[in-house]
Formats: structure tokens, C-alpha cells, sequence
């Protein structure tokens, strides 16, 4: 132990300069940055196929002219952003980072194992960008079979075997997440007084541990029916095609909650922050991210109401796809009940979370609409479909990627973001969200197919919005991608906990030394115990 | 920066803390794997339930004689690791090693039988789907959907047998480093080694038994 106190004091980003102290860390937060890196790099990637996809549907024949190469764009587009940006975004970056900090570890239970999942993941995103390069799919991200197994001109063993692996990337780290907290919790941080944002850090890891082997075995079974011609999926042979929806879904459906149920914690940490006040019904918001981890399992036939499936089968779906919306909605109820009579703050990581709110709760309530059978028969394949997990997914879980990317960035770097910037950025980006994704409601409503290169011509006014929209939208996310790398060599420096919030973090210097703490914390007080909470208590 | 300090990596606060997390690691670990070869054994039942006369016709043609010596083979391997678990927690190292060199060893001796004398002798059978395929209609079709649920799932399982014997190997050759209180990568290749002999115990009958049941 005498060793570790003399270390105590270097900084994580100082401790080392060569490559090789990066490439071969197993420090949690360097190991974080290296999943910054290549996220970054992926959401970009993905970024330019939504913006071919946008540019070709400017006109109602199709700018790019082929049907193929849009099939392909949109396919990569899909594939990038599914695996490469959405499921590993903030478990792999701000989990990383914050998981053993907010702890009160010093490090996450597994660290080589940790390593081993980034470069699980850089080898993934080598292949995909293989199958990009050589051609790409033109199967969508959903991989249907018989399409996939025995139809498809496009790379799709290649394709399969990237998200494969990325697969094992995601459940390395989910793993590793669900141990640590059993595990690595400091001396009196009761599973009741752990923040939020390890809570649903929890409930994603089960999904990630419990769903993705179950995508891993279903691709796994695609590619060996499109290497050997004959298959599970085939049904010349017996074989059901639609098992393949079943068993994608069971995986694909969780999936979304593993994209989403991050973005909970991290705006329950940031609302209380920012609004000076406890976060309202801890309990209530810890509970229904675990609820909804649970539930998330038991709904992915509501993705085969037209894939004739039985009435009675589709009836228990959509039921228990409505159930989703009570735990998703108590937790909306809960944020507003936060900022009620707080003292609000519009800092840019409000900004973000507040967007968060709003737009979460447009794709939730979306939802119910494509979960109900009747309506659903209407609005499959159609751009509402599209709109309405843009809305959670981009408009929702995206947002929260940038909100906490702002509220722990001067934890991350020990350096300050311009806040005007971050303001503009976020304002930027949620009006041209909306400018992007809200006239597909309506085009989806009216009928318009996602999937296809051309449209009719009365369609055009609508799409052309939603274009322009998207290049305000594409604006907006490469402001923070120039200020924030600004503010690493010009920021102003920053605190230790720049925003006077709670939570163990903020105890440790910025950035934080290799091991974190210099001795280990005692906790025992329950989260968000902000200043407004004591006051009114003594009054 | 992880290097042992006390004989731990430094976010435990013990040696024995740290062992618990890895035998949890692994725990979490098998639940992944169940979850893995799970999707399989449901689709092998299912499509069996769709089409049962072709896909038992299929069965009929696999060798029960190589698939029973191979459930014993395996099970008695899990048996002798067993052993050198609780030889190494009476401190016997000498006794321990014995025991996972003939857990090893029966190992090896399964994956030759199944993939050097009964999936060759399945081929000059001709049952690998395909246009060659050995059996005629009526059964033509489902049996084909059979074998390749066979070879499939056999290659699956026989990966992971040969990580299992690479990882008895590892602790093999670390052996001298184990004692009666530390020895946690022994159970945690433990565990490993028993599901992938429970996953076999789940195969042996989908293979080799329902269809000549019926």
C-alpha cells in the first residue's frame, strides 16, 4: 500500500507518454479515452451515410441514381451506427471512465479483460470497414433471412462476422460492469445509495451479458447457411425463416434498451446537478431502469405484428410493449419532479438533457403508436417507424452522449469547454433534430416506405425539409467535435468539481491520478444530496 | 497499472476478495454461454417439432456407439478434474496435476474420436447437406436440416473443448504456483470445464437418442 500513495499524485494522462503506455494500458480511463477515439471515429463514419441518404432523397427520383448503392449507404449507415456508435457509446467511453470513480475503485474488477475489449473492438470495426470498402451489404442492419442467407449480393459474411465480434467487445465490458459493482463498491455504498447512472449501467450490462450471445449464435447460423447454401433458416429444407426474426429480435429489441437505458443515468445525474435539488423518487427511477431490462426482454414479437405471427401471440406482445412505457414514463415523471421548484441551470449539459427529455419523450410516445396492433398494420415500414427511434435513439440517446460528454469532460481532461459553444451546439442540434426527423412523422403517416432510393413527387416538400434539417443537425455535431478538442489545449483548468455536484467523482482531482483515490472513500450519505435539500429540511 | 501488490491486483482489498470476483467473473461468464448455445438447442427443437419422421430418419444415422463412448470420455474427464480440485484444497499438488493431465488427456481423447474417426466416417456416409446427400425423399429434406444442426452445433461445442483443453493446459503448466488456499484459476477453468461437459450432456440426446426413441 505504501507503494500506491507515492503514485497517487500523477495525473492518469501524465502517468506514461509513450504509445506503448497507451496501447497496452489496463487503466480504466485510458482505456476509456481509446474507446473516445474510435467511437468518434465510427459515429462519423456512420454520419456520412445518413448524410448520402439524406442528400439522394432530395428528389423524388433519387440524387445517387442507383437503388443499390442507396441500399448499401442505408445498410452501412444502420450497421455503423447500431454497433460501432449507439450500443457501445457511453458504457465504453463515460462507463469506463466513471464506473470504478464512481465506485470509489480504483480500477474495474477485470482490467486486462477490459483492454481485450477494445481491441475486440477495433478489430470489429477493421472488419466492418473491410465489408464497407470491398462493397458493403444491402440487407439493411436487420439481416433478414432468406434475403441475407441465400439472395443478397452484397458482403455479408463479412458484416456478420464484425458485429460478431463487436458483440463479444459488448459483453466483455457488460461483464465486466455487473461484477465491479457487485464486487468493488466502496465501504458503505449500499446498492440504495449508489447514483443512478451505476444503476442503469447495471440493467444494460444484463441485457448486454444475457442478449447479445443469443445475436452472436443467430449470425452465426446466417453465415454458416450462406457459406454452405442450406440452413436452419431455409425452408426448402424445413427450416423457418422466421425464426431468424424471433431470435434477431430477442437480441435486437433488448438492444434498443441497451442504447437508451445509459442515457437515463446519465440525465439523472445531471437534472439533480443542475437543479440544485435531490433527485426525486430515487427509488422509483433506480427500479424502472431494472424493470424496464426485464420487460425489454419479453417484447420483440411487436417487430412481427405483420410478419404473420398468430393474433394471440401479437395481442400479449403489444400488451407488454405497453408496459414499457410505465417504467420509461416514471422516470420522465421524475426528472421534471427534480427540476420542480429547483434552481435551475442552463449550463450546456442541462441544455442537452433537458433536449434529452423532450425528445425521448416524442420517440416514447411514438412508440405506442407502432405497438398498437391496429395502427401498426399502417405505420410499418414507414418513415414514422424511422422518425420514431430517431427520436430515441438519436434525439434521445445521442443527446445524453452529449450531455455527459460536457458534465464530466472537465473530470475527463481537467480543462473547461467553452460554455457559449456547448450552449449554441446544443440548441443547434436539437433545432435541426427536429427540422430532420419531425416531417418524417408525417411523411410516414402519409405512406411513404422507408427503404427505397425514390418517392413520389408530392412527398418532395417534406424530404427536402428533413435534408435540410439533417445539414443544420450535421453542423451542429461538428461544433463540439472542434471546441472540445480546442478547450484540451486552450480550456481554462478546470476544478475538482467545477459544477458542485455529488457523487464520488468529484471528490478525486481533474484529471484523476492513476489510482483514483488516494485512500478509499467511506460513503454515507445517499446520492444527490444537494445543497436546496438540506436548507428546506432545516426550515 | 495493475501489478500485484500483497499478492493482489490493487482495487481488491484482499487476495481472497479477488478470488471471489473471479470465480463470479465466471459464473457471469457461463450465464453469456448458456445464452450462447441456447438459441441453438430452441431452433433444433422447434424445426424437430415441425418436421419429426424426417429429422428422427436423420438421427437414425448417426453413430451411437462413438457418441456414448464420447458422453463417458467426457464426463469422467470432468470426474478427474473434479478430484484435482479438492487434491489441490488438501494441499496434494503432485495428485492435483495427475488429475488434470487425465482430465486432459480425456478431453483429447473425445475431440479425436469426434472429429477424426466419427465425423469422417458421417462423410463417407454422406451426410453432409448438400447436393450428395445420402438419404431419398421423403426424409431427404428434413434430414439434411438435421445434420446440418449436427455439424454445426458439434463444431461449436468442439471449439469450445479446445479452449477448455488449452486452458487445463495453462494451469498445468502454472501448477506450482497453486496452493491449498490460492489456487482460483483451477476452479475457474473448473467451472468452464463442467459447462462445456453439461452443454455435451444436452446434446447427447438431441443427437444421438430422441430419434431412436420413435
Amino acid at each position: 500500500m505504501t507503494v500506491t500513495q507515492t503514485r497517487s499524485q500523477t495525473s492518469y494522462l501524465s502517468d506514461g507518454w509513450t504509445l506503448r503506455s497507451w496501447l497496452l494500458t489496463t487503466d480504466h480511463k485510458r482505456i476509456a479515452l481509446l474507446y473516445f477515439v474510435a467511437i468518434t471515429f465510427f459515429f462519423f463514419v456512420g454520419g456520412i451515410g445518413a448524410t448520402l441518404v439524406r442528400y439522394n432523397l432530395l428528389s423524388p427520383k433519387g440524387l445517387l441514381g442507383s437503388a443499390e448503392t442507396y441500399n448499401r449507404l442505408f445498410s452501412m449507415h444502420g450497421v455503423v451506427m447500431v454497433w460501432f456508435f449507439l450500443v457501445p457509446a457511453v458504457p465504453t467511453t463515460l462507463g469506463n471512465f466513471l464506473v470504478p470513480l464512481m465506485l470509489g475503485a480504483r480500477d474495474l474488477a477485470f482490467p486486462r479483460l477490459n483492454l481485450l475489449s477494445w481491441y475486440l473492438f477495433i478489430l470489429a470495426g477493421l472488419v466492418a470497414l473491410y465489408a464497407l470498402i470491398v462493397g458493403g451489404v444491402d440487407t439493411g442492419w436487420t439481416f433478414y433471412t432468406p434475403l441475407t442467407s441465400f439472395y443478397s449480393k452484397g458482403h455479408v459474411v463479412a458484416t456478420i462476422v464484425a458485429v460478431f465480434i463487436a458483440g463479444f467487445s459488448s459483453i466483455a465490458t457488460g461483464l465486466n460492469f455487473i461484477v465491479s459493482i457487485h464486487k468493488l463498491r466502496a465501504p458503505g455504498m449500499t446498492w440504495h445509495k449508489m447514483p443512478v447512472f451505476l444503476w442503469s449501467l447495471y440493467a444494460t450490462s444484463v441485457i448486454m451479458v444475457l442478449a447479445t450471445p443469443v445475436l452472436a449464435m443467430t449470425l452465426l447460423l446466417v453465415a454458416f447457411e450462406r457459406l454452405f447454401r442450406i440452413g436452419v433458416f431455409d425452408p426448402a429444407i424445413g427450416g423457418d425463416p422466421l425464426l431468424f426474426q424471433h431470435l434477431f429480435w430477442f437480441y435486437s429489441h433488448p438492444a434498443v434498451y441497451i442504447m437508451i437505458l445509459p442515457g437515463f443515468g446519465v440525465v439523472s445525474e445531471i437534472v439533480p446537478a443542475f437543479s440544485r435539488k435531490e433527485l426525486f423518487g430515487y427509488k422509483f427511477v433506480v427500479w424502472a431502469s431494472v424493470a424496464i431490462a426485464v420487460i425489454g426482454f419479453l417484447v420483440w414479437g411487436h417487430h412481427m405484428f405483420v410478419a404473420g405471427t398468430s393474433l394471440y401471440s401479437a395481442l400479449v406482445f403489444s400488451i407488454l410493449s405497453y408496459m414499457v412505457a410505465v417504467p420509461s414514463a416514471i422516470k420522465v415523471f421524475n426528472w421534471l419532479g427534480t427540476m420542480h421548484k429547483g434552481f435551475i441551470r442552463f449550463d450546456a449539459p442541462m441544455l442537452y438533457a433537458l433536449g434529452f427529455i423532450g425528445l425521448f419523450t416524442m420517440g416514447g410516445l411514438t412508440g405506442l403508436f407502432v405497438a398498437a396492433l391496429a395502427a401498426d398494420v399502417h405505420l410499418t415500414q414507414t418513415y414514422f417507424v424511422v422518425a420514431h427511434f430517431h427520436y430515441v435513439m438519436v434525439g434521445g440517446m445521442v443527446s445524453a452522449y452529449f450531455a455527459a460528454l460536457h458534465f464530466w469532460w472537465p473530470k475527463i481532461t481537467g480543462r473547461l469547454y467553452p460554455e457559449m459553444w456547448g450552449r449554441a451546439a446544443a440548441i443547434i442540434i436539437f433545432v435541426g433534430f427536429n427540422l430532420t426527423f419531425f416531417p418524417q412523422f408525417i411523411l410516414g403517416y402519409l405512406g411513404m416506405p422507408r427503404r427505397y432510393n425514390a418517392y413520389p413527387p408530392e412527398f418532395e416538400a417534406l424530404n427536402v425539409l428533413s435534408s435540410g434539417g439533417a445539414t443544420i443537425l450535421a453542423i451542429g455535431y461538428l461544433l463540439p467535435l472542434g471546441y472540445l478538442t480546442w478547450s484540451l489545449f486552450y480550456g481554462d483548468r478546470a476544478g475538482d468539481n467545477p459544477w458542485g455536484a455529488t457523487g464520488l467523482e468529484w471528490t478525486t482531482s481533474s484529471p484523476p491520478p492513476t489510482e483514483n483515490f488516494a485512500t478509499t472513500p467511506i460513503v454515507t450519505l445517499p446520492p444527490y444530496q444537494y445543497p436546496y435539500a438540506e436548507t428546506s429540511r432545516d426550515d | 497499472m495493475t501489478e500485484a501488490v500483497d499478492g493482489h491486483e490493487f482495487q481488491y482489498s484482499t487476495a481472497r476478495h479477488q478470488a471471489e470476483t473471479a470465480v463470479s467473473g465466471m459464473w457471469l461468464f457461463l450465464a453469456t454461454e448458456m445464452m450462447f448455445f441456447g438459441p441453438l438447442f430452441l431452433a433444433w427443437i422447434y424445426c424437430r417439432h415441425a418436421g419429426p419422421t424426417a429429422f428422427d430418419a436423420g438421427a437414425k444415422q448417426t453413430d451411437l456407439f462413438i457418441g456414448t463412448l464420447n458422453t463417458a470420455l467426457l464426463i469422467t474427464s470432468s470426474l478427474a478434474y473434479s478430484f484435482g480440485v479438492f487434491f489441490i484444497e488438501a494441499g496434494r499438488r503432485r495428485a492435483m496435476i495427475q488429475c488434470l493431465i487425465i482430465a486432459w488427456l480425456l478431453g483429447g481423447a473425445f475431440m479425436l474420436l469426434k472429429f477424426a474417426v466419427e465425423w469422417p466416417l458421417d462423410f463417407e456416409k454422406g451426410l453432409f447437406p448438400g447436393a450428395d446427400f445420402a438419404l431419398a425423399p421423403p426424409d431427404r429434406n428434413g434430414a439434411q436440416l438435421f445434420f446440418v444442426f449436427y455439424f454445426f452445433t458439434t463444431a461449436i461445442h468442439g471449439l469450445h473443448v479446445i479452449v477448455g483443453l488449452g486452458l487445463i493446459a495453462w494451469v498445468v503448466l502454472r501448477a506450482r504456483e497453486f496452493t491449498a488456499s490460492r489456487h482460483t484459476p483451477i476452479l475457474v477453468v473448473g467451472l468452464y470445464w463442467s459447462f462445456v461437459d453439461m452443454v455435451w450432456i444436452i446434446l447427447y440426446p438431441l443427437i444421438y437418442l430422441i430419434g431412436r426413441g420413435a
